[in-house]
């Protein structure tokens, strides 16, 4: 071992300050013409991965990993801007049947043998589908230790110790290498990459790769019956002074 | 003649898609396993999280049996506990000081192994920070495709029941149906009323032990104490946000109003990611979910994120200087002014009532 191999997947998401919309058919939420970004909780795994170079610890190489549409070589070249030495993109078809977190996980699973990666850090959701499901399961595929939700992260050695985001606090777990990491907010404060950066990530390798390229079967599991929007709330009314919202507060029964 | 033939082209075509499905029990079959739940529940130091029991409601709901799964040390007593829970058949509790801190690597397995001894078609359990930190290992050893943090279900028979879950930060609402022999869920507590804590009278029983090496060492934990009622479940919030400037001020407005009002505090991630209150305390899609009676919040603009977390509450209240700010479009009752004299008056007035 000469150092960290770590592998950072990433995922391309609708932007986190825009407001989705459901589709008049009900079946998913509109995606044609809506600004699209890196999900927050990568670029903190990307720039945790970068840091932990930053801090002497020796990493031998980060891979920036996504698997989804053609579009999503951009966010890899992100990645890549901010310090990412290479990028696998796996491309995914809008037409195709989209993965769910146990495909991505095996798929991961098969990424990871293939680069002998030792450390994988993923964001603990991303912003869309919400499920917070990809890190700890390919941990229990690979049979490897998992930390989630991490807010600081140490590595000395072989040996990982993590302080994890849990309710009511934070606790501190610790493991040998290899091992899975899932970034909580407040990890670190990602960077912007520069302009320089940018046109050098433009010359890093960024390898394209089909499904059939893994030979994985991963049939959705899950069948969406339909989206729909939330009910919506009416704002109510607006008070003079706090006697009125008192007032208005018994006659609603909240007091 | 035309029609026959066109009936049977589309029933081939629908044993074609049928047999395309990946399933791997014949679910269609008259014997398919009848529906029963395995209810995971989480417990510390001995004492039951009793917003866990969110699971057993689930459950219920489902139809079937429900049977609850507690393991640790020395939990037996909490096992003895849980049986008094009304709409829980079973309790399993496996006594063992490895399974204390919730570890995934060794705790994964061991629910995996009382699953496959009982045979359970779902395994439910809260969406907190152990049913997140677990679940996914479980469902994944079982290879089947978890359904997170559902906030209802509907199910005419167990062939099509349907989870439904918020997506993208509550702003879209997805309904889905699973094709896994085994169905892994975590549910949202807020939307499952916990359930009778009297009552109940379940059969006790010891579960198996696979007793796995854990490569995970847990090292320490540092929780935020706190005398007032838990974030997560209490039917008051107040909640503050950026506008109350510094730590100093969210210290000198936010625990006088809770203590008049007996509620939790809460505060948006800018007030957070500023330094002014725990990270505990963060309301919103990537802190806590929480759906009180009353959410009162001071000095909050009402970002996305933030509304996914408390919008599901009963009654908003909102004090804030801009009359623009989006948490007035989903505020019941709005005040616009300066939350540094209106905080204060109406700590005091609520004093006085």
């Amino acid at each position: 071992m000469s150092g960290l191999r770590i592998l950072v997947p990433i995922k391309r998401v609708i932007d986190y300050a825009v407001k989705p919309r459901v589709n008049r058919a009900q079946t998913a939420v509109e995606t044609a013409n809506v600004k699209h970004s890196m999900n927050p909780f990568d670029e903190l795994s990307i720039e945790e991965a970068v840091r932990l170079r930053e801090r002497k610890v020796p990493v031998s190489e980060i891979v920036a990993f996504s698997a989804g549409p053609p579009k999503s070589q951009d966010i890899l070249r992100t990645a890549m801007a901010m310090g990412a030495d290479r990028g696998i993109h796996v491309v995914v078809e809008d037409k195709d049947p989209q993965l769910e977190p146990l495909g991505v996980a095996k798929l991961l699973k098969k990424v990871v043998d293939e680069q002998k990666s030792n450390l994988v850090i993923l964001g603990k959701q991303s912003i869309d589908d919400d499920a917070a499901q990809t890190g700890q399961m390919l941990a229990g595929l690979l049979n490897w230790p998992q930390a989630t939700q991490a807010s600081k992260v140490q590595v000395e050695g072989e040996t990982v110790t993590v302080t994890k985001e849990v309710d009511g606090g934070v606790e501190t777990v610790r493991a040998k290498l290899p091992m899975i990491i899932t970034t909580d907010l407040r990890l670190n404060e990602p960077r912007y990459a520069s302009l320089p950066n940018i046109m050098k990530a433009k010359k890093k390798p960024l390898e394209k790769k089909t499904l059939k390229d893994y030979e994985l079967d991963a049939a959705p599991r899950l069948k969406t019956i339909k989206v729909t929007e939330p009910p919506p709330r009416k704002g109510g009314v607006k008070v003079e002074d706090v006697d009125g919202m008192i007032s208005k507060l018994k006659e609603l029964g909240a007091l | 003649m035309f029609s026959t033939a066109r009936k049977s082209v589309l029933r081939q075509a629908r044993t074609q898609l049928r047999l395309s499905q990946p399933t791997a029990l014949p679910q269609y079959s008259a014997l398919r396993r009848l529906l029963s739940t395995l209810a995971v529940l989480d417990q510390r130091d001995g004492k039951l999280n009793i917003a866990s029991l969110a699971a057993v409601t689930a459950g219920t709901k489902l139809g079937g049996s429900v049977t609850a799964f507690v393991a640790g040390s020395g939990v037996k007593s909490v096992a003895d506990e849980v049986a008094k829970v009304k709409g829980v058949e079973k309790i399993i509790y496996v006594d063992n000081d490895a399974y204390d801190k919730g570890l995934p690597e060794n705790y994964a397995p061991l629910v995996v192994e009382n699953i496959k001894k009982g045979g359970y078609t779902h395994i439910v359990t809260g969406h907190s920070a152990f049913g997140k930190n677990l679940m996914p290992r479980v469902a994944a050893l079982l290879d089947t495709q978890q359904i997170s943090d559902i906030t209802g279900i509907e199910s005419e028979d167990s062939k099509s029941t349907t989870f439904i879950r918020p997506i993208y930060a509550g702003n879209a609402i997805l309904t889905v149906q699973s094709s896994d022999s085994t169905k892994v869920i975590t549910v949202r507590g807020t939307a499952f009323p916990a359930p009778e804590t009297e009552g109940g009278s379940a059969s006790i029983a010891e579960g198996v032990d696979p007793k796995v090496e854990c490569p995970t060492e847990w090292v320490s934990e540092d929780l935020a104490k706190s005398d007032r009622p838990d974030l997560g479940s209490a039917d008051k919030v107040v909640s503050g946000g950026r506008g109350l400037k510094s730590k100093e001020e969210f210290d000198r407005l936010m625990p006088p109003l809770a203590d008049a009002l007996g509620a939790a505090i809460g505060a948006s991630r800018a007030a957070v990611d500023s330094g002014f209150a725990d990270n505990s305390l963060q309301v919103g899609q990537t802190g806590k979910n929480v759906a009180p009676q009353l959410y009162l919040c001071a000095g909050i603009s009402g970002a996305i994120q933030h509304l996914a977390g408390m919008k599901d509450s009963k009654v908003i209240a909102a004090i804030n200087k801009d009359p623009e700010a989006p948490i007035f479009q989903v505020a019941d009752v709005g005040l616009v002014g300066d939350l540094f004299e209106k905080v204060p008056e109406l700590t005091e007035k609520l004093k006085t009532q």
